[in-house]
C-alpha cells in the first residue's frame, strides 16, 4: 500500500512542536496546579478521615473505611468518569478541570488516610508516656514529639502520592482538560504530528517527576536529621 | 440497528458488557504474568549486577515509571503505526502494559532478592550448594515470600490501570461501557456497575494482601 | 515525701495492686523487688499519674496524685521517671532531647535550658555526645540520656522502672554506676529492679512485692540477707540461684 511505503520513512518535524512550546508549558503548569491542589485538599481530608478511622465508634469509622476502600479498589479513570459523566445524573455538571481535581482529591484522600493512620500507629505508645513523665501536656506531646516523628514517616509516601497525582492527572486527556496531556492532544490534532508532540510531552512528564523527587529529597535532607 | 438514537439499557447488552469484562480480565492477567516473569529477571539482574549496570537498568526502568501510562500507550501505538507496522489494540496494549508492569515488578523483586541476607547465602554455599542451588532453594523461596504483599499490590494496580488501554481502542470494560453510555445516556447506572465490577475483583485481593502482610509481620 | 496508702489498681477484672502501703522519705532510696507480674512497675506508673487507681491514695509532698483538682502535668515535674525502654526521642539530638522539656514545660529560656541540659549530660558522662542522635548510641548511653533528660527537670524524686532489664549485660554497669552517683548526690529514688545485688548495696529500704501486695519490707540486710517470709526466701533463692 502506498501510504505504508510513505510512512516507512517517517520524517520527524520538531519545529511545529517547538513553536507550540508556550502552550505545552502552560499545560505543564495546569498539570502541576491541579496536582498540588489535589494534594493539599486531599491531605486535609485524609487527616479527618484518619482520625475518624481510628475512632472506636463503628458508626464514625464506617465512612472513612468505605471511602478508603472505594478509592483503593477502583481505577482512577472510573473515578474521573464518575465525576465528569456520572454526577450529571444528579444535575451536577463539572468542568473537566473540576472533575479531574475532585477525582484526584478523592483518591489522594483515600490513600493518604491509610498513610496517616499507619504513620501514627508506628510511633511507640511509650513515646507518649515518656513525654508525659517529663510533665508535658497532651498538646505539647503531639506538637513536639508525636507529630514531628509522624511527619518524617509519612514524608516519603506523601511525595510518592504527589508524583502519582501528577501522572494520573494525564487522564484529563479523556475529558478534554487543558493539562499537559490534554493540551498535547489538542495541539497534535491541529498538526497531525502526533509522535513529536507526545514524545515531548513524555519528556516533560519525566522532567517534572524527576524535579519533584529531587527537590523533595533535598528538602528532606535539610529538615530531617537523625534517623527514625 | 434501531431507529431511535438513544435506547435504554437492556438485557441484550449483557453480552456486550461481558465481552468488556472478559477483555479486561484477559489483558490484566496477561500483563501480570508477562510483567512478573520479566520483572523477576530484571530484579535478579539488578540485585546481582555491578553498580554501573544496575544504575543503567534502573534509569531505563525509571522512565517507564515516570511517564504516564496513557502517554506510553499513545506513543507506542502511534510509533508502530508510523513505522508502517500497525498492531491491533490488544497487542499494542499488552506490550505496553506488560513492560509497564515489569518496571514495577522489577523493583519489587529486586527488594526481595536483596532482603535475603548474605550470611544465609554463605550458609547455603557452605553446605555445598552450588550458586544455582542456593538461588533455587534458598534465595528464591525466601525472597518471593517476603515480597508477596507488594507483588499483589502491583498486580492490583495493573488490573485498575488496564482501563487505560481503552484509549488506543481496546474493547475492555470501560470502553464498552463508554459506548453504552453514549447510546443509552444512562452514565450513572453503567458507571456504578463498572465500579462494582472492579471493586469485587480488587477488594478481596487487597484484603488477602493485608492479611498476608500481617501474618508475615509476626 | 511520698505516702502510698492502701492502693488498689485493676486492669479490667485483673487486680494488680491489692492494697499497697509504702512511705518514702526525702533522701531515701527504696528498691522494689519481686517476680514479673507482681505489680511493682504498675505502682510506679500510679505514683506518676500515668495510671489511675481504684482505691486508696498516693500523696507526694502533700499533693494527692489522683485527686481531681491536681494538675498532673505540674505534679510530674516533681517526679522524674526512667523506663525499661529508654524511649529516646529519635528526631532530636542528645542535647535537644534533654533541653526540650525544661524549655516548654518549665518555660526556661533556650540558653538556660541548654546549660541545664549540658550540666546533666556531663553529669551522666555524655558530655561528648551533645549533637549525636540517640539512635546512634548504645542502649546504656541512651538509658543514661533518659536519666539526664529526667534530671534536667530538677525533680525531687526519681522513679526507675527496671532500667537495666533491656540492656545487654556489659552495659548494665554504666547505668548502675549512674544510679549510685545519684544516691550519693542525695536524690530520693524508688527503683523497681531485678538487680538484687545492687538493691542490697544502695537501698535504705527494700520492698518485696508478691501478687499485688508488699510481702516483706525493711532494710536490705533483713529482707535480702535474712528474709523471714517463705515467699521471699523462694524468690531470692530463684534469682540468686
Amino acid at each position: 500500500m502506498l501510504c505504508e511505503g510513505v510512512s516507512m520513512e517517517y520524517q520527524f518535524h520538531w519545529n511545529i512542536v517547538f513553536n507550540k512550546m508556550p502552550q505545552l508549558l502552560n499545560g505543564a503548569f495546569v498539570t502541576l496546579h491541579v496536582s498540588v491542589l489535589a494534594m493539599l485538599i486531599g491531605i486535609a481530608i485524609a487527616v479527618l478521615l484518619a482520625i475518624g478511622k481510628m475512632s472506636d465508634s463503628k458508626a464514625i469509622s464506617f465512612i472513612p473505611t468505605v471511602w478508603v476502600e472505594i478509592a483503593r479498589n477502583t481505577p482512577a479513570l472510573f473515578q474521573i468518569y464518575m465525576a465528569y459523566f456520572g454526577l450529571g445524573a444528579f444535575g451536577i455538571h463539572l468542568s473537566p478541570y473540576v472533575a479531574v481535581l475532585s477525582a484526584l482529591i478523592f483518591v489522594n484522600a483515600g490513600y493518604l488516610t491509610e498513610t496517616f493512620r499507619g504513620g501514627f500507629q508506628a510511633i511507640p505508645k511509650t513515646q507518649y508516656s515518656a513525654s508525659k513523665s517529663l510533665g508535658m501536656s497532651s498538646v505539647q506531646v503531639y506538637r513536639y514529639i508525636i507529630l514531628p516523628q509522624m511527619f518524617r514517616r509519612i514524608y516519603h509516601p506523601l511525595t510518592n502520592q504527589f508524583v502519582w497525582s501528577i501522572l494520573m492527572s494525564s487522564l484529563g486527556i479523556l475529558v478534554g482538560m487543558n493539562e499537559l496531556s490534554g493540551e498535547t492532544q489538542r495541539l497534535q490534532s491541529l498538526s497531525f504530528r502526533t509522535l513529536e508532540f507526545f514524545i515531548v510531552a513524555a519528556i516533560m512528564y519525566y522532567v517534572i517527576t524527576k524535579f519533584v523527587l529531587l527537590s523533595t529529597s533535598l528538602v528532606s535532607k535539610r529538615i530531617f536529621k537523625g534517623d527514625i | 440497528m434501531g431507529i431511535s438514537f438513544f435506547t435504554p439499557l437492556s438485557w441484550n447488552d449483557s453480552g456486550f458488557i461481558l465481552t468488556g469484562v472478559l477483555n479486561t480480565i484477559y489483558i490484566s492477567v496477561l500483563a501480570i504474568v508477562v510483567g512478573t516473569i520479566l520483572g523477576l529477571i530484571v530484579g535478579f539482574l539488578r540485585a546481582e549486577a555491578n553498580r554501573f549496570v544496575n544504575s543503567l537498568m534502573g534509569s531505563v526502568l525509571d522512565i517507564l515509571r515516570s511517564v504516564p501510562l496513557i502517554i506510553q500507550l499513545i506513543l507506542f501505538s502511534t510509533y508502530i503505526g508510523a513505522m508502517g507496522h500497525p498492531l491491533n489494540p490488544f497487542v499494542s496494549g499488552s506490550i505496553v502494559l506488560s513492560l509497564y508492569t515489569m518496571a514495577f515488578m522489577g523493583e519489587v523483586f529486586r527488594g526481595g532478592f536483596e532482603s535475603v541476607q548474605k550470611p544465609m547465602i554463605v550458609t547455603a554455599r557452605s553446605l555445598g550448594m552450588s550458586y544455582w542451588q542456593a538461588l533455587r532453594y534458598i534465595r528464591l523461596p525466601i525472597g518471593l515470600r517476603a515480597v508477596f504483599p507488594s507483588w499483589l499490590g502491583v498486580a492490583l494496580s495493573v488490573i485498575k490501570d488496564s482501563a487505560l488501554v481503552s484509549v488506543i481502542g481496546y474493547m475492555e470494560l470501560l470502553r464498552t461501557s463508554e459506548q453504552l453510555i453514549s447510546r443509552t445516556q444512562q452514565p450513572l447506572e453503567i458507571l456504578i456497575g463498572v465500579g462494582i465490577f472492579y471493586f469485587i475483583i480488587s477488594y478481596p485481593l487487597s484484603l488477602y494482601g493485608k492479611y498476608m502482610e500481617r501474618k508475615m509481620a509476626i | 515525701m511520698i505516702q502510698i496508702q492502701d492502693v488498689h489498681k485493676s486492669f479490667g477484672d485483673l487486680e494488680v495492686l491489692k492494697g499497697v502501703d509504702l512511705d518514702v522519705d526525702k533522701g531515701e532510696v527504696v528498691s522494689i523487688i519481686g517476680g514479673s507480674g507482681s505489680g511493682k512497675s504498675t505502682l510506679l506508673y500510679c505514683i506518676n499519674a500515668i495510671e489511675d487507681i481504684q482505691q486508696g491514695r498516693i500523696v507526694v509532698d502533700e499533693i494527692d496524685v489522683h485527686a481531681k483538682a491536681t494538675n498532673q502535668n505540674k505534679l510530674r515535674q516533681k517526679l522524674g521517671m526512667v523506663f525499661q525502654q529508654w524511649n529516646s526521642f529519635p528526631h532530636l539530638t542528645v542535647l535537644e532531647n534533654t533541653s526540650l522539656a525544661p524549655q516548654i514545660v518549665l518555660k526556661k529560656s533556650k540558653k538556660e535550658a541548654i546549660e541545664l541540659a549540658k550540666y546533666e549530660l556531663n553529669h551522666v558522662g555524655l558530655g561528648d555526645k551533645f549533637d549525636v542522635y540517640p539512635t546512634r548510641m548504645s542502649g546504656g548511653q541512651q538509658q543514661r540520656l533518659a536519666i539526664a533528660r529526667a534530671l534536667a527537670m530538677r525533680p525531687d524524686y526519681m522513679l526507675f522502672d527496671e532500667v537495666t532489664s533491656a540492656l545487654d549485660p556489659e552495659l548494665v554497669g554504666e547505668v548502675l554506676d549512674t544510679l549510685r552517683m545519684l544516691r550519693d548526690d542525695g536524690m530520693t529514688m524508688i527503683c523497681v529492679t531485678h538487680e538484687i545485688g545492687f538493691a542490697r548495696e544502695v537501698s535504705d529500704k527494700v520492698a518485696f512485692f508478691h501478687q499485688g501486695i508488699i510481702e516483706e519490707m525493711g532494710p536490705p540486710e533483713h529482707v535480702i540477707s535474712n528474709p523471714q517470709k517463705e515467699t521471699t526466701q523462694k524468690f531470692l533463692s530463684k534469682v540468686l540461684h
